[in-house]
């Protein structure tokens, strides 16, 4: 079993949709959310995802596909 | 007692050990080196710093290493200029340039921050570094690396530009160029990271690396014989380096080594990249993350891990954090050149260009000192300026020919 640490951020039009749980439901994947700040309008969540590494990357870009960001837990490591 | 207590995660507060790890396994927090200040405050003195070696490690008591440094022996110490052209041109009687374009070896204030993650790294047993980059700090990890015998792996975004490839190649590290999108390599690195028991030095070596950054702090009140200034104006990529500025002046206070710190930190972005300056003018303390256009491409950090953070201490301090668009920056590349003779990268000029914004705000009173941090150096991006500067004078090898264009020209 392998596990992601990511950082999902919602754009607002996004923020009403439960993205976490059809991640779960779609993909065999355990989601776990650590940290999170989620306002009527926008926010982030601090999300592991356990699972085979094939089936994380399918949830991840099941998310991506979705419309949310995803981001390394660190986010931007290009400096 | 050892200096070093350990890490703690600066959101839950967590302790853990000081090993190569950079994110708390409960809260996914990032983490931060804790240290025993009793121990710190017995060994330090102004007189034991003014000894000291004339480079960042005159402040080594307050760097998260526990030997003797390996890496970086000729860095930091770099110059602390008087702008007094610059300053009359913005009112400002006490404005000071912290000059890292000339910081050594890479010209930037990544030697810095890489002199304490490589130390760090050998301390904890590595024979590999590697960083994701697409400037500064490849240069800066491939040249120490180069000299401290590390095994090194630099990863690239495939479509960067040619000179900035050259720049590190030279130094054979093992370049590694990763096609996709800058979210795909970006994502990419944080998986080898994960993967390989390398020391990742802005990954898991973090927590010791941005240690690093509080030595322009260290060095700008010691300059200053042994204050803070009123006022600092700070660039902002990642955000780390604006927290680890105010973190080194009160470091200082709390050792007794400076009176008390009442320094308002100013943040400097582009506005083609400025989620943190967006976030700070709205008052909230959400970034949402930006897709970066600007020509200060070592600004341009769309998802800054430390932009919540940095937004806290510039509320804290009074600061501003404000943006200026790429002619400004521009504009403050040659204000900060012809009036001072300091040539630095489009980072220093968006600093610069912040700093006249908040002189012509009123923000700064005349009398008031200002520092303003300059961390990089202008001919690692000639590119941004070439068209702005103009063109010399073509003239016949005659005199006549030289005389006749002074008097074309005015001159």
């Amino acid at each position: 079993m392998a596990n992601l640490k990511v950082r999902i951020t919602f754009p607002e039009d996004k923020i009403r949709e439960p993205i976490i749980y059809n991640t779960g439901k779609n993909y065999k994947v355990v989601t776990n959310i650590r940290r999170a700040d989620v306002t009527e309008k926008t926010g982030w969540v601090d999300l592991e995802l356990v699972g085979d590494t094939d089936e994380i990357e399918r949830a991840v870009e099941g998310m991506k596909a979705a419309g949310v960001k995803v981001d390394p837990i660190e986010r931007n490591i290009i400096e | 007692m050892d200096k070093i207590k350990g890490l703690f995660c600066k959101e839950c507060k967590k302790p853990y050990p000081a090993e190569a790890i950079h994110v708390c396994e409960f809260c996914f927090g990032p983490l931060e080196v804790a240290y025993n200040y009793e121990v710190i405050q017995k060994n330090i003195s102004k007189e034991k710093i003014m000894q000291g070696p004339l480079s960042l490690w005159r402040y080594a008591d307050l760097l998260p290493v526990e030997s003797q440094p390996t890496v970086g022996l000729n860095t930091g110490f770099t110059p602390f200029v008087h702008a007094k052209n610059l300053g009359k041109q913005l009112g400002l009687d006490y404005l000071y340039l912290k000059n890292d374009s000339v910081n050594a070896p890479t010209l930037s204030f990544k030697d810095r921050v890489v002199a304490v993650a490589l130390t760090r790294a050998r301390e904890l047993g590595f024979d590999t570094v590697a960083c994701a980059s697409t400037g500064n700090l490849a240069n800066s990890v491939s040249a120490n690396a180069a000299e401290a015998n590390f095994k090194c792996f630099v990863f690239i975004p495939a479509d960067l530009e040619a000179g900035k490839i050259l720049g590190n190649l030279v130094y054979k590290p093992n370049v590694v160029a990763v096609e996709g999108t800058y979210d795909d390599v970006n994502r990419l690195c944080s998986e080898i990271a994960g993967e390989y028991p390398w020391a990742f030095v802005n990954i898991n070596v973090r927590p010791y690396y941005s240690e690093g950054s509080k030595t322009l702090a260290f060095e700008t009140a010691e300059a200053l014989g042994w204050q803070a200034p009123d006022h600092v104006v700070v660039p902002i990529a990642s955000g780390s380096l604006l927290t680890k500025i105010y973190k080194g002046f009160h470091e200082f206070e709390r050792l007794n080594l400076i009176p008390s710190v009442t320094t308002q930190i100013h943040g400097a972005q582009a506005e083609g990249c400025s989620p943190v300056a967006t976030a700070f003018k709205k008052k909230k303390d959400f970034i949402q993350p930006v897709k970066p256009d600007t020509i200060a491409k070592s600004l341009a950090i769309g998802n800054p891990a430390d932009g919540f953070y940095a937004i806290k201490i510039a509320q804290e301090t009074g600061g501003l954090i404000e943006s200026v668009s790429d002619t400004e920056i521009i504009e403050g590349i040659k204000l900060l050149a012809e009036n001072e003779g300091i040539f630095t990268e489009t980072a220093g000029g968006v600093t610069i260009a912040v700093l006249k914004k908040l002189a012509n705000q009123g923000v700064f009173q005349k009398n008031k000192s200002v520092v303003a941090y300059i961390t990089g150096n202008g001919l690692k991006t000639q590119e941004a300026i070439a068209p702005a500067v103009g063109a010399p004078w073509h003239i016949q090898p005659n005199l006549k020919s030289f005389q006749n264009t002074l008097q074309k020209e005015g001159k």
